[in-house]
């Protein structure tokens, strides 16, 4: 194993749902979830790596001292991450760093959240006319759903994907999400459900389009040394082998939540790896590994739609020929390479401190051969990909 | 737009200093006096551009004509701090390609055209409709509509 290589003790989870609660309940089951898993103490924690969210206050922006306050004070060490959906992602580069760093062995890294229900709108009140978050809203009625709708669309009218397709992307995950105790969304769902389902931003309909959720997720990650110490062995342990956590190069010619327009492209030439490959080929080039060597894939499947694109950004296969990886049934468990096995967002919705995490946290049960209901036979690399507001995204590769 | 043609209610931009207000219409943007670059919405200070260390941006009319990059249709009004018709009514969104610009850039559609209406690739004109009324004052939008007049008479040089 590499040097630099983080080794996953544990990891937990709280199952997605909607109840209302304070999310520092659902953190704390999972904290103690990912405890139990790694068979370490909480006062064996030396560093707490807190994903923010922006929804429960201001607890909520200060998420490590607050999960570590009601964990109980231990005197360990704290960050809190904002990154949007990646805030999971970029806890656990925090957690990473410290521990390459030698600063401690051992970290919890974070992540919970409660949601309100319906569409998400800008956080707080008033008029607030040098906010991009706030103005998309105003003036655009420029929800997520329609952000989600133009890139769907653009598959349409390029490509020639249709609703079916999409819907297809749903079939399938809500196949591999159906035993996953941790999902909030357990059915089966046919290709006629999605399409007699209500248009919310056309083309995308309401199951085309991922849910709100309460849920949390942890993990405890630990520098190499100490997991030797503490198993004896690390054959067959699952290991961060890289976590990327890249912002757009100007010109970013995509345009994404919540902007109003792309950067311009007329003086700078747009990089030859736009910005959603580039999050995924970062990684790749920090672990030293291709799309070729992959198990399995975990995206953002934030639309059905959406779920495509990342087989391109991915490498898993070209521009434009999505719909045909997806319909030659490669990735459906028992295909080549399997994407979403946990389910994806289709079948948790998003609960979005957490879900960078529950990616995570998905690999490494697949790795151990413990996902049960929806084990891929011989998982030995899996890779994740992630979308937020603000230029943010993330993808982590885990390997044995 | 058809709203505004009866209308005695006089009109005010919902936002200051993104777009005109006259018959022809265009949105108004910024260019780096160094570099060139452009950006929207329009700004102050800093030029965009990693490669520039220009802190000098003017505010520049905007192309009128562009091509649809994207396009979607709300079906559910969305929420606060839009401020929907009732009953609500669907209407759509366009990401339009500005092509001397280099730059996408999201605006809604006139009340009426549809997604069913679009295409991408179709070429498409600014022009501005009430985004709503209150106290008798319409605060106006930019909108992309299917172009209509004759580019070189009607586009902003």
């Amino acid at each position: 194993m590499s040097d630099r290589d983080l080794v996953v003790l544990g990891v937990g989870m709280h199952p997605w749902g909607k109840w209302g609660r304070d999310f520092t309940e659902y953190g704390m089951v999972a904290a103690r979830a990912a405890l139990k898993d790694a068979g370490i103490e909480w006062k064996d924690v030396q560093y707490v790596a807190g994903a923010d969210t922006i929804r429960n206050g201001y607890p909520g922006f200060i998420a490590g001292a607050t999960f570590a306050q009601k964990m109980g004070w231990t005197g360990a060490r704290v960050s809190s991450s904002y990154a949007a959906c990646a805030s999971g992602a970029m806890s656990l580069q925090t957690a990473r760093a410290s521990i390459l760093a030698g600063f401690c062995d051992v970290a919890m890294v974070i992540g919970a959240d409660t949601t309100p229900k319906g569409f998400f709108a800008p956080v707080g009140g008033g008029d607030r006319k040098n906010d991009p978050d706030w103005l998309r809203f105003h003036l655009l009625g420029a929800t997520n759903p329609a952000y989600f709708a133009l890139f769907a669309r653009r598959r349409m009218d390029l490509y020639g994907a249709t609703s079916e397709d999409f819907a297809q992307v749903k079939v399938k995950n809500s196949l591999h999400g159906l035993n996953n105790p941790y999902a909030r969304f357990r059915k089966e769902n046919a290709v006629e459900d999605v399409l007699n389902s209500p248009v919310v931003s056309d083309p995308l309909r309401l199951l085309d389009i991922c849910a709100t959720s309460d849920g949390a997720a942890a993990m405890i990650v630990t520098s190499r040394a100490f997991a030797e110490k503490h198993l004896g062995s690390l054959k067959g342990v699952p290991r961060i082998k890289a976590v990327s956590t890249s912002t757009p190069t100007y010109p970013q010619t995509l345009l994404e939540m919540p902007d109003f327009a792309t950067d311009s492209s007329a003086v700078v030439a747009p990089p030859a790896r736009g910005f959603k490959d580039s999050i995924c080929w970062d990684a790749y080039e920090e672990a030293g590994v291709g799309p070729e060597d992959l198990s399995m894939a975990e995206v953002y499947d934030l639309s059905t739609a959406l779920e495509l694109d990342w087989y391109e950004h991915l490498g898993l296969c070209a521009p434009g020929e999505a719909e045909g990886l997806l319909r030659s049934g490669a990735t459906t468990i028992g295909g080549r390479i399997p994407v979403n096995p946990s389910g994806g967002l289709s079948c948790f919705g998003e609960a979005i401190p957490a879900q960078a995490i529950a990616q995570v946290c998905e690999l490494v049960w697949q790795l151990r051969g413990q996902a049960e209901g929806r084990q891929i036979e011989n998982a030995k690399l899996g890779i994740t990909a992630n979308q937020g507001l603000f230029g943010h995204g993330s993808s982590v590769i885990v390997g044995v | 737009m058809s709203e505004t043609a009866t209308s005695n209610a006089s009109q005010v931009p919902a936002i200051e200093g993104w777009f005109t207000l006259d018959q022809n219409p265009h949105l108004i943007g910024s260019q780096c006096t160094a570099c060139g670059t452009y950006v929207f919405p329009p700004r102050e200070g800093a030029c965009p551009s990693p490669l520039c260390d220009s802190d000098e941006l003017t505010a520049t009319p905007f192309s009128r004509f562009g091509t649809v990059w994207s396009y979607a249709e709300n079906r559910y009004a969305p929420p606060l701090p839009y401020r929907a018709a009732e009953p609500f009514e669907p209407y759509a969104l366009v990401a339009v390609q500005l092509e001397k610009e280099g730059i996408i850039v999201l605006g809604q559609a006139p009340k009426g055209i549809l997604a069913k209406d679009l295409k991408v690739g179709m070429r498409m004109q600014l022009e501005t409709d009430v985004l709503y009324r209150e106290d008798g004052i319409d605060y106006m939008v930019y909108v992309w509509a299917p172009a209509v007049q004759d580019e070189v008479a009607g586009g902003a040089k």
